[in-house]
């Protein structure tokens, strides 16, 4: 379980521009949950994100991560339970290293990184299973570095590598935002598949509101650091995107945009 | 042929030090300036230790080890005190100046019949009359691969994995749950470990310390890197460490060429500029011009 409580966070503080992204604000997700995250930019979708991850800190509140207060923990330790995905398919794989390197390096997430071989020999056809259950042909291409990959191959390799190991939570940020429709639906549908796979408890934040309506078991809606919208269970189900959407145009005409 | 080997003894020490720009350089992606330091600390402690009757092959561990010191500093520097990467280095390479000066004593050490790395007891003994000519560069070059492939072998390790992956992407570093710090740290370390080795090396093949001997250091290191690393670009079975020791020769092959043609050796500085800034030139990615009807 995931508990944001009370939370505050201001930005540029103490200068003409500060500006309170959150003040009080609650959100909870419960294990196995599978939460979409919809609104406009600068609704804190990202930010919030951000929060939970530790990359920014917050000003007030706490941070509850299955029990443990990690308010103040720093975000590389925060990793050990969470796998995060960017929206920019470069920022999951290392494009100077080999498929079969980059495997090898998420494989051994959360572990000591010593003096032993960083590719186990044993392990290889375990990669190359991993891989193959992409479809995308990476198997055959171990010895390829990733920089050579498309987006969307970039983007599905590094969507395995953070799911690779026994995370709790996985957090995605516009994953599939920088890619075509057609390769955004296949990593949809990957996710999707690890998702149900590993029981992970996931955010994802996206601007793709049918992928918001078809996927996930709970949607909310986001708009100036505050939730305005939160359906789960039967009333998710029934959701479609033009209920959504109206939602939206109601909140913008209200903020005058 | 006295040129050839003078160039190759020289190049292969350079090498060493070559393979430490390598890895603040092209794998951190960190300019580190305090190569100019380090180089002349391993020369300093070199030659301290072996005025005072020490193993010169130990010398040359215990030079690494005050090496990695140095670099874990500069890391240190620029991580915990969140001081700029370029400003970490200088910060270093000037405070180093005077402490070399306290290490040797003074600002020139010779070493006159003191036992080296080159010229031993055992080494004597094993080098037959007719490749006495060759001794150093023999040396010099098992000294080189020794190192080169212990490097190899580290960069294929999971910690060696972790080092290449913080220069290629910190962020993927930091959502595998590891401190990026440390592991640049330790990269820093590593790296000037290797620059100080290579100092306490051609400190002994020149049977000389001398304070100034550093200037330029991380030039001529850059520019091997640079000359090793675009020669065998397209290259995929020559490992980059390769092709940085052969940058390495061929940057002293430039040097030496140079000084043949009628510049003296207080010309070297501006020789080790000027050719840095040819290389940097002509290795610089160019847009093609387009052409307007293609």
């Amino acid at each position: 379980m995931l508990e944001l409580k009370n939370i505050d966070k201001y930005y540029n503080v103490g200068t003409v521009n500060e500006m309170c992204l959150f003040n009080d604000f609650n959100f909870t997700v419960n294990d196995g949950e599978f939460v979409s995250v919809v609104g406009s930019n600068g609704s804190g979708k990202t930010s919030m994100l951000n929060l939970i991850c530790g990359s920014t800190y917050v000003d007030g509140g706490q941070i509850i991560m299955n029990g443990e207060d990690i308010t103040n923990k720093k975000e590389f330790l925060r990793y050990n339970d969470i796998g995060r995905v960017y929206q920019n398919p470069s920022m999951g794989t290392c494009p100077d290293m080999t498929i079969l390197e980059n495997m090898a390096l998420a494989d051994n997430k959360a572990k000591s990184y010593g003096l032993s071989l960083g590719i186990n020999k044993k392990r290889i056809e375990y990669y190359k299973e991993q891989l193959s259950t992409l479809n995308l042909g990476l198997e055959d291409k171990l010895h390829i570095k990733v920089g050579v990959l498309s987006g969307g191959q970039r983007q599905a390799m590094a969507l395995l590598m953070a799911t690779m190991t026994d995370i709790k939570f996985l957090i995605l940020d516009e994953h599939t935002a920088a890619l075509d429709p057609k390769t955004a639906d296949l990593i949809m549908k990957i996710t999707d598949d690890v998702v149900r796979e590993k029981h992970l408890t996931t955010v994802m934040v996206t601007h793709n509101l049918r992928y918001a309506v078809e996927y996930g078991s709970r949607l909310i809606m986001m708009n100036q650091g505050h939730i305005v919208m939160d359906k789960g269970g039967d009333e998710k189900a029934n959701l479609n995107v033009d209920d959504i959407l109206d939602v939206f145009n109601k909140i913008s005409i209200e903020c005058g945009n | 042929m006295g040129i050839l080997i003078g160039v190759l003894e020289q190049g292969l020490i350079y090498g060493i030090m070559a393979l430490g720009v390598y890895i603040t350089y092209k794998i951190l992606d960190f300019p580190d300036l305090t190569t100019d330091g380090s180089f002349p600390a391993g020369a300093a402690i070199t030659a301290v230790l072996l005025t005072k009757g020490i193993n010169p092959y130990l010398s040359l561990l215990i030079s690494f080890i005050s090496g990695m010191v140095i670099g874990a500093l500069t890391g240190i520097i620029h991580v915990k005190f969140k001081v700029r990467d370029l400003l970490s280095g200088i910060i270093m390479m000037t405070a180093l100046y005077s402490i070399n000066l306290r290490i040797a004593g003074k600002a020139n050490v010779p070493l006159f019949s003191q036992n080296t790395v080159f010229d031993n007891s055992f080494v004597n003994s094993i080098f037959p009359q007719s490749l006495v000519l060759y001794k150093t560069v023999i040396i010099a070059l098992i000294l080189t691969l020794i190192t080169k492939f212990i490097l190899d072998a580290y960069l294929n390790t999971k910690s060696g994995f972790l080092l290449r992956a913080v220069g290629n992407n910190e962020t993927l570093v930091t959502t595998l749950a590891k401190d990026t710090g440390l592991v640049k740290i330790l990269g820093l370390a590593i790296a000037n470990g290797l620059v100080a080795m290579s100092g306490s090396i051609m400190c002994q093949q020149q049977r000389f310390f001398d304070i100034s001997m550093g200037t330029g250091t991380v030039v001529i290191g850059l520019a091997n890197v640079i000359i090793g690393t675009n020669v065998f670009k397209n290259v995929s079975a020559v490992k980059a460490t390769t092709a940085v020791l052969f940058g390495a020769v061929v940057y002293k092959a430039c040097v030496a060429f140079a000084i043949s043609r009628g510049l003296s050796a207080t010309d070297m500085k501006f020789i080790t500029a000027f050719l840095f800034l040819v290389i940097l030139v002509i290795t610089m990615d160019r847009k093609k011009k387009v052409k307007k009807n293609a």
